[in-house]
């Protein structure tokens, strides 16, 4: 199982890629539809600005192979960016239409609270999870983002709080993705990553 | 369940060794910085920062290998910066490996360059480090080191630099650093209090009760240090010991 990092220039595709490579897996970049369309697993990280994200996919050209490739049940991570890039839309770029794979948009956390949500913060588990198997309950995960999805549903199999609750971690089927950063989150994150590529294998 | 403080320790590289200075004078080399980096997330550390203290143009290779050798350890993130003049130099220290981008005194002389970088990388990756130093009844913006004062406010600049596209601010009082005398809460809490971006304290810690007071009374999310981590003077992970049991929260070692 070869995996594929989507490469749209923007966002956290080293840190991701030295992540995977400190657990001794291999992963490719691909930045072209061709190479989303061949890939058999894929990651989509993403830091920053959504605009910038949604923005990358489209003038590359990645956004329905992208689609296709979910579709038809290739194993999908969404990190940060890649987590609310599932959603119909953001309040950060109104104007942008998300992949809307996942009811619902993706808003601004509350003022009154300190923003960006940057730092360690705890996870709220809705239902089992894969993603989040052998981690414990205490364990801390790092965030770094200032707006969020808060539609329930029952792909939210986590949820976090900070100013209001919100979509930590979403699973549906083959799709899977997280607002927090695994690659950045020592050894809760590490496992994260590892889960994630067992479900790929 | 909440946002946990985070304990931030600090390498001042000169090239590709870590160094500390004495009153200025004189630089003590500490140690390997991909050596320090992996003992500091191996013990618990929250983030990590690198910051270049010579940042002149000619050893900027070296930095930015530094930066890359560092990335390799950690699982956690990365703040890198000293001498980042313009959005290329933002663009080589994440290109390295650096998550977030810390400028000083080049954002003084030409603001602009935080809203540069903060659109091209997000706000949640521009740490804007401010000096200040007690005068009267403010703070001065200092630049250069700690050596030259700029007139601006602390408060005013940090409400301003957030406008701009700033998502933390690293705040140092030049009045503490090296005393080992503790945080300076007022300045820490006047800031904090003040903006609606992360603060991360530094200058003046020593003891576990520093830290303590820096989370409560001066209402810091964060706080940095580097001798006494690197001296082995305060272990991280008795560290946080104590701030949990002083009801503080943080990410468990």
């Amino acid at each position: 199982m070869k995996l594929t990092l989507l490469d749209h220039g923007a966002g956290n595709v080293a840190s991701v890629e030295r992540a995977l490579q400190r657990l001794g897996v291999e992963s490719q970049r691909a930045t072209t539809p061709e190479g989303v369309e061949h890939a058999e697993a894929i990651v989509l990280p993403g830091v920053g600005h959504y605009n910038a994200l949604i923005r990358a996919l489209d003038q590359r050209l990645l956004r329905d192979p992208l689609l296709h490739a979910i579709g038809r049940g290739v194993p999908f991570l969404g990190i940060c960016l890649g987590l609310q890039a599932l959603y119909e839309a953001s309040e950060e770029a109104p104007e942008l239409t998300g992949l809307r794979l996942l009811p619902g948009r993706v808003r601004s956390l509350p003022p009154g609270v300190k923003l960006p949500h940057m730092g360690w913060n705890q996870l709220c588990a809705k239902s089992e999870s894969r993603l989040l198997e052998g981690i414990s309950p205490d364990a801390y995960v790092y965030f770094a983002h200032s707006y969020a999805a808060t539609a329930p549903g029952v792909e939210v199999v986590a949820t976090c709080k900070h100013g209001i609750e919100f979509v930590a971690v979403v699973e549906k089927g083959n799709m899977c993705a997280v607002q927090f950063h695994p690659e950045k989150s020592g050894e809760a994150g590490s496992r994260v990553l590892q889960n994630y590529l067992r479900l790929c294998a | 369940m909440s946002l946990a403080r985070r304990i931030i320790p600090c390498l001042d590289v000169d090239g590709d060794r870590v160094v500390k200075g004495v009153n200025f004078v004189g630089l003590q080399d500490v140690g390997d910085p991909a050596a320090l980096a992996g003992r500091y997330n191996a013990e618990g550390a929250d983030e990590l920062v690198v910051l270049d203290i010579a940042a002149s143009r000619d050893r900027r290779p070296t930095f930015l290998e530094t930066i890359r050798r560092v990335a390799a350890e950690l699982a956690i993130p990365l703040t890198a910066g000293g001498g980042i003049r313009s959005l290329e130099d933002g663009r080589a220290v994440v290109g390295a490996g650096a998550d977030k981008i810390t400028v000083n005194t080049a954002a003084v002389e030409r603001p602009e360059l935080i809203s540069e970088l903060s659109r091209e990388f997000g706000a949640q990756a521009v740490v804007l480090a401010i000096d200040a130093k007690r005068k009267g009844d403010h703070w001065d913006v200092m630049v250069r080191g700690g050596r030259e004062s700029t007139g601006r406010d602390a408060i005013v600049w940090a409400k301003h630099v957030v406008t701009l596209g700033a998502g933390e601010i690293l705040l140092t009082s030049i009045d503490r650093d090296g005393t080992q005398t503790g945080f300076d809460i007022a300045l820490t809490e006047a800031i904090s209090s003040e903006v609606s971006v992360p603060v991360i304290a530094s200058g003046g810690a020593k003891l576990p009760e520093h830290f303590v007071e820096v989370f409560t009374a001066g209402a810091a999310d964060a706080a940095l240090a580097a001798s006494i981590f690197h001296d082995r003077v305060q272990a991280i992970r008795s560290l946080k010991e104590f701030l949990l049991a002083h009801s503080i929260e943080v990410r468990r070692p």
